[in-house]
Parts: C-alpha cells; sequence; structure tokens
C-alpha cells in the first residue's frame, strides 16, 4: 500500500515538475526583451551577416525579387523563407512565444497594428526619422505600425485592389474598352452586358464571397470612394451598416441574383479567387494590383468606384521589420535601408509592374510606358488601410462576422445588415 | 563466521539493487518518451487551458475557470459539437457497414480475391492530407475534371452546405473503407471454419449464419473499428481544413477545426483552445469507456 502511495506520489511530482518546467520555459520565453537599441547607423551595417526573412506566400514574386537583387549588390546576405498564407499567424505567434523569430518579417499591414502592440517588432524610429525621403514613404504603412508615436515597420510591398476590366470582352459587349465604369451601376450594368454574351463559361464579374480578406480588400474602397468610412477612428466600431455600405451589398445582392457574378465565387475561400479573370473567363472585377504584370492579355485599369462614382484603393500588402529576437539589427536596418532606395525602388519592383512605397518615385521611367502604372500609383494616393487591434478576428478570419454579413447580405438577401454589423463591432471592442 | 553472516545479506541487497537498476534501464527509454511525448505537452495544454494565453503575447498568467466559461460560451462551440456528432454518425455507419461489405465480397477465395483487396487498400496508403488535396481539385471548379459542367450548371461541391458534408463524406469512405475492409477481414478470418461447418450441417440459411454467427463473434472486431472509427472522427480535422475551412457559413465547423481557429486564425487565445481541448478529450474519455463498457458487457453476456 506504502509503496502505491510513494509510487503514485512519484509520478505526481514527476507530472508537475515537468508542467512547471514548461511552464517556467513559457515564462522565460516571455521575458524575453528587444536588444538594446545600438549605434545602427543611417545605412546599417554590411559585413557579410546572414540575415533571415519571412513573408506570406502571395507576395513570393515580389520577395524573390527583392532579396535577389540585395543579396547581388551586397555582403550581407538574406535568406529568405515563403510560409502560406493561411499559416502565417500561426507560425509568427508560434515563433515569437519561443523566441524565435527571423531576422525580419514582413506582416499583413491590416495586422501590423496588433503585432507591433504586442512587441514583435523593434522600435526603428530613430532610423526612419533619419531618411531625407521620410515624407514621401506610403503613409498608410507607416502609420499602421506607430504606436505611442514610435515606429516599427516600413512598407515591403504595396498592394492595391483596382477595378480590372477585359478588354476584348468588353468590346465583344459593345461596351468602351477605353473607359472604366464610373460608378458602381455602371460596373454591374457592364458585368450584366458581358453575362448576355451569353458566352460559354464566361460570366460579367467574380469575387471570393467566403474570403474575407477578399472582401474586405475589394469592398471598402467602394465605401471610402463615396466618402464615408468603415471604422471608427479608433478602430473599435464597424461602419458598415452605413447607407453607402448598404448601397454596396445591394448592388452585388442584384448581380448575384442575376446570374452574372461567376458561380463557384460563392464558396471562394481565396486561393483561387482571381484565378477566372486570369484565364480570361471573367468581363471585370476588383483585382489586386500585384498581378497585373502575370495577366496575359489587355486589360483596362481604374480605381474601385463607390455607388455614386468617385475611386478609391485599399492600401494592403506587407509592412516589414526587424523582429523583437534578432540580434542584428544594423545589418537589417541594411536591408530595410536599401530597400527604400531608388534602386529597389525603381529597378526592382517598377521594373517588374509593381508599385512604390515612396511617392516621389510614382512617374518613374517604367510606369511611364505603361499608364496603367501610373494611375495605380496615383489612385494609391487616394486608398486607405483601416487599422483596427482585432482586425483578423473581425474581418479575415474563416467564419468572421464580415463574412457573416456579407452573406447574408448578398447570397441571402436578408435584411440583417444592422445586427450582422454590431456583431463585428462587438469583437473589435473586445 | 561473522564476515560471512554479514557478507551475505550484502550481496543480496547489492544484487537486488542491480536487479532494479537493470529494470529501469530497461524501462527509461520508453518513460523518457512518454514523459517528453504525452506527459509534457498534456501538461502543457492543462496549464494552457488555465491561463490567459494570446497567440501572440505569452502567457499573462492564471485565468482559471474563465477560459471554460469562454470556451462554453463561445459562438460556435455547440454547433460544432452538434456537427461533429453528425460527421461521427454518418462517417463511422458508412465506414463500418463497408468496411464489413468489402470485407465480405473479398473474404472469399475467388480469382480477383487479390486484385479486388488491394484496390480497395490503395487509398489507405495515400497521406489523408494528401487525400484532401486530391480531392480538393477534383472538386474545383477551375481544374476539376468536372468543371465545365458544373459551371453549366451552376453547381458547386463545396458551395452549399450539405455539399460541403457530403463531399467531405465521400473523401473520407474513399480513403478509410479499405482500411476497415482489411480490419474486418482479420476478425472475420478469426471465425473458426468448424463453426459454419456446424451450421452448414443444421441446416442453417446463409442469412441465418452471418446473423446468428458471423456478426455475434465479430463483436471484437466491432469494438475496436467503432472505438478507432469514432475517435477519429470526433477528431476530424485534415479534411475539413483543407477542403472547406469549416464554411461556407460555418457549416462544417468540426469541433477540432474551432479549436485550430481559436488558436490560429482570429482569435489568437491558446487559453480559450487549451480548455476546448481539455473538454474534447474529457468527452473522449467517456465516450471510450462507456463505447467499450458496452460493447465487453454484451461480449460477456
Amino acid at each position: 500500500m506504502i509503496n502505491h502511495r510513494r509510487r503514485g506520489l512519484r509520478a505526481l511530482t514527476a507530472i508537475v515538475a515537468a508542467t512547471t518546467l514548461v511552464g517556467l520555459a513559457g515564462c522565460a520565453a516571455n521575458d524575453d526583451t528587444p536588444p538594446a537599441a545600438e549605434d545602427i547607423g543611417p545605412e546599417g551595417v554590411d559585413d557579410g551577416t546572414t540575415l533571415t526573412l519571412w513573408t506570406r506566400a502571395p507576395l513570393e514574386k515580389q520577395a524573390n525579387l527583392l532579396v535577389d537583387a540585395y543579396n547581388a549588390s551586397h555582403e550581407n546576405q538574406v535568406e529568405l523563407t515563403v510560409v502560406p498564407n493561411d499559416d502565417y499567424v500561426a507560425k509568427v505567434g508560434a515563433a515569437a512565444g519561443s523566441g524565435g523569430l527571423p531576422d525580419l518579417f514582413a506582416a499583413d499591414i491590416v495586422y501590423v497594428p496588433n503585432w507591433v502592440e504586442q512587441g514583435l517588432f523593434q522600435d526603428i524610429s530613430a532610423q526612419i526619422d533619419g531618411l531625407d525621403f521620410k515624407d514621401q514613404i506610403n503613409q498608410g504603412h507607416l502609420s499602421a505600425g506607430t504606436s505611442d508615436g514610435k515606429e516599427h515597420i516600413l512598407p515591403f510591398v504595396l498592394d492595391l485592389s483596382m477595378l480590372f476590366w477585359n478588354k476584348e470582352l468588353f468590346a465583344e459587349a459593345g461596351l468602351d474598352p477605353e473607359s472604366a465604369p464610373a460608378n458602381l451601376t455602371e460596373f454591374a450594368e457592364a458585368a450584366k452586358k458581358i453575362q448576355a454574351l451569353g458566352k460559354d463559361g464566361v460570366y460579367g464579374t467574380a469575387t471570393g464571397l467566403n474570403c474575407g480578406g477578399c472582401l474586405v480588400f475589394t469592398w471598402f474602397p467602394s465605401v471610402w470612394a463615396d466618402g464615408d468610412e468603415v471604422l471608427s477612428d479608433d478602430g473599435t466600431e464597424s461602419l458598415l451598416a452605413s447607407d453607402t455600405a448598404k448601397a454596396v451589398y445591394d448592388t452585388w445582392n442584384d448581380l448575384w441574383e442575376s446570374g452574372a457574378v461567376l458561380p463557384s465565387s460563392q464558396d471562394e475561400a481565396g486561393p483561387t479567387w482571381t484565378a477566372a479573370f486570369t484565364e480570361g473567363n471573367v468581363g471585370l472585377m476588383f483585382y489586386p494590383a500585384t498581378l497585373l504584370s502575370s495577366t496575359p492579355f489587355d486589360v483596362g485599369v481604374a480605381g474601385i468606384p463607390g455607388p455614386d462614382g468617385g475611386a478609391s484603393t485599399f492600401v494592403g500588402g506587407d509592412g516589414i521589420g526587424i523582429s523583437k529576437d534578432s540580434d542584428k539589427a544594423a545589418q537589417a536596418w541594411s536591408f530595410l535601408n536599401w530597400m527604400m532606395s531608388e534602386d529597389a525602388q525603381v529597378e526592382v519592383l517598377a521594373k517588374n509592374d509593381d508599385v512604390v512605397s515612396r511617392s516621389d518615385f510614382a512617374n518613374n521611367e517604367y510606369a511611364a510606358k505603361d499608364p496603367r502604372l501610373v494611375t495605380i500609383n496615383e489612385v494609391a494616393g487616394q486608398g486607405d488601410t483601416p487599422v483596427a487591434m482585432n482586425f483578423q478576428q473581425a474581418f479575415n478570419a474563416p467564419g468572421s462576422p464580415w463574412l457573416t454579413l456579407v452573406r447574408n447580405a448578398v447570397l441571402q438577401g436578408t435584411d440583417t445588415v444592422d445586427a450582422d454589423n454590431d456583431e463585428i463591432t462587438a469583437i473589435l471592442q473586445q | 563466521m561473522s564476515v560471512t553472516t554479514s557478507a551475505a545479506p550484502d550481496r543480496n541487497r547489492r544484487s537486488r539493487r542491480r536487479e532494479a537498476l537493470r529494470g529501469w534501464s530497461y524501462a527509461a527509454p520508453t518513460a523518457l518518451f512518454v514523459l517528453f511525448v504525452f506527459v509534457v505537452p498534456l501538461g502543457l495544454v492543462l496549464q494552457m487551458s488555465g491561463s490567459d494565453w494570446p497567440l501572440l503575447g505569452g502567457n499573462q498568467g492564471w485565468n482559471f475557470p474563465e477560459n471554460f466559461a469562454d470556451a462554453a460560451s463561445h459562438r460556435l462551440f455547440w454547433d460544432s459539437i452538434w456537427f461533429t456528432l453528425k460527421y461521427t454518425v454518418i462517417t463511422t455507419v458508412l465506414l463500418l457497414g463497408l468496411g464489413l461489405g468489402l470485407a465480405l465480397l473479398v473474404q472469399e477465395s475467388t480469382r480477383w480475391k487479390s486484385v479486388l483487396r488491394t484496390a480497395f487498400l490503395v487509398p489507405s496508403a495515400l497521406g489523408l492530407a494528401s487525400a484532401s488535396l486530391l480531392f480538393y481539385v477534383l472538386y474545383s471548379p477551375y481544374a476539376g475534371p468536372f468543371a465545365d459542367l458544373m459551371q453549366a450548371w451552376g453547381f458547386t461541391f463545396l458551395g452549399t452546405p450539405d455539399g460541403a458534408l457530403w463531399s467531405t463524406v465521400f473523401l473520407i469512405v474513399w480513403r478509410f473503407a479499405g482500411f476497415y475492409m482489411l480490419l474486418m477481414l482479420v476478425g472475420l478470418q478469426g471465425i473458426p471454419d468448424d463453426v459454419y461447418e456446424a451450421a452448414r450441417i443444421d441446416g442453417a440459411s446463409r442469412w441465418q449464419t452471418f446473423r446468428d454467427i458471423t456478426l455475434p463473434l465479430l463483436r471484437p472486431t466491432f469494438a475496436l473499428t467503432t472505438v478507432l472509427c469514432v475517435t477519429g472522427s470526433l477528431l476530424a480535422f485534415e479534411q475539413f481544413y483543407i477542403l472547406t475551412k469549416g464554411g461556407p457559413d460555418n457549416s462544417t465547423m468540426t469541433i477540432v477545426q474551432l479549436i485550430y481557429n481559436v488558436a490560429f486564425q482570429g482569435q489568437n487565445d491558446l487559453g480559450v483552445a487549451g480548455a476546448l481541448s481539455v473538454i474534447v478529450l474529457l468527452a473522449l474519455i467517456v465516450i471510450n469507456v462507456v463505447q467499450l463498457r458496452v460493447l465487453r458487457r454484451g461480449e460477456e453476456s
């Protein structure tokens, strides 16, 4: 009996000890403090150090171009890790908990405020303030990374949502291939005309109706274009039950019921939401500007209109900063500093049909050859980036209340926008 | 003389200690494995379930029992439990029924026995995630073989709640039916031929033989397969993560998918996710104990 008790006690002690050890390990990881700010210098240090960088898959092309160009011109070498989009938050979270973040990592700009607040990025205010072109850097990205007046990130890649139209299908439908629909009503009319062509497998428009991120990216600008807001200034109240927002849902509900929306949009959770347009089977849609270079036919490009006209864009993409776990801040700043230079912005990004992050390079030599790039760069100035701590949970997560709102209003046609909007606010206020 | 009397117990004690040490050395590798692979993670989950532990912020301190209250009041908690149970019943009935049917089909020594057995078992060689990706492409309105048909009819496999459920069930049946056939086959082959011989002599029909001999004697196999199937279905994750992500409209949200979402997709709350995990663990223990008790009682009777 005594033996049994003793054995039981031993087992219990082992479990308690193991749990305590694990707990201590968790606490220890939690107590990690960012390395003390060192004298990084305006250009950082280029001494042949190997740096690690994480980015998410949608920006793989741009990240590869930037990393290759930096590695070719510097002694420092950056090792890039591309992580699937859906796994990125989990991977960063796990690494942050165990003190294993890479030296540099990019974050979807809508998550940046939360991640900055959690202390995942080092304060690089002194370095950013030292840039004499600071005012030219995209302000939406800079402000998303600013907390208590301290700056933590620079724009890595800008991804703007734009209205793209297939000029060939426009011409076939008797629409002017050279002019964009001026408002959402004209957008819907154009979609219906293309649908009326009755071409096999061709649809008027498409979207991602089971993809919160896609809908945020492409429908928020319609609200902004009319001069309305989607969130309160402090990011704790959803304003997505306004008359303008309801007009947007009504337009899409009408399009859905008329059959002019690609049917699989109903289930589109994100991975293939642009595929049908890229294959030439969709007349017009709101589409990521980063895909301009990989769209294999003649497309027109314009800002996203609101119900009453105007134009706006979601200034998305990723911000990048030096992680709390990096002890190579000086070398990491060398990469960030170079990334904002003309060599990177114009000779890497603009040269490959991507948007630049500095407004003073908007009219660069490459953009001048393609007026669509000038349009994209100009609309970037009229766009916005929403800032909220619980953005992911309220909007981007699978089954988020934002998805419920859109699916109810557009697919079911129910009158539940106000109640669903309250659900979004409830999560934003948690 | 006195030397010998004191030396003997010493030797005995030494040899006992050596034996105990040898015993420990045999058990130590497994004990360490169990400690680090089972006990430590379990301890970590228990600690998490009682702590305020955001994914990005680390452990913020004790938060018991609030995590459990938050878990139980999550808007998708009961929906996900209901869906998981529904999915478990459907897959268990289909897999065990089909597994037994296939096993009976390939049990008799026919010319095609080996070919059929192999054909039914091949899908089991594929990882579940790979199989799910394969079906994701098959069901895809862009790349799948039925894409044109689907677009013409305005139909999507994964676009409606029922479509998503049955598309996933079809994948699971395809992937696991052969595996359960194999288990059933082992059970069938464990039934002595003499019993069937005696039944034949007594003039029992095929149906009577199946009902009164095969099914009762397969009870231990059913016990094993039911526990495996129920546990596997209650813990369903990969197939839903890849095919539906719990959608559309959260209609295919299993409890494990909910745990994943709470931990890594949106809420980023490891504490509440840990509490949900503990609830699932306790439910699984209860269900397995009840299942085994019921089946064993039947066996004894």
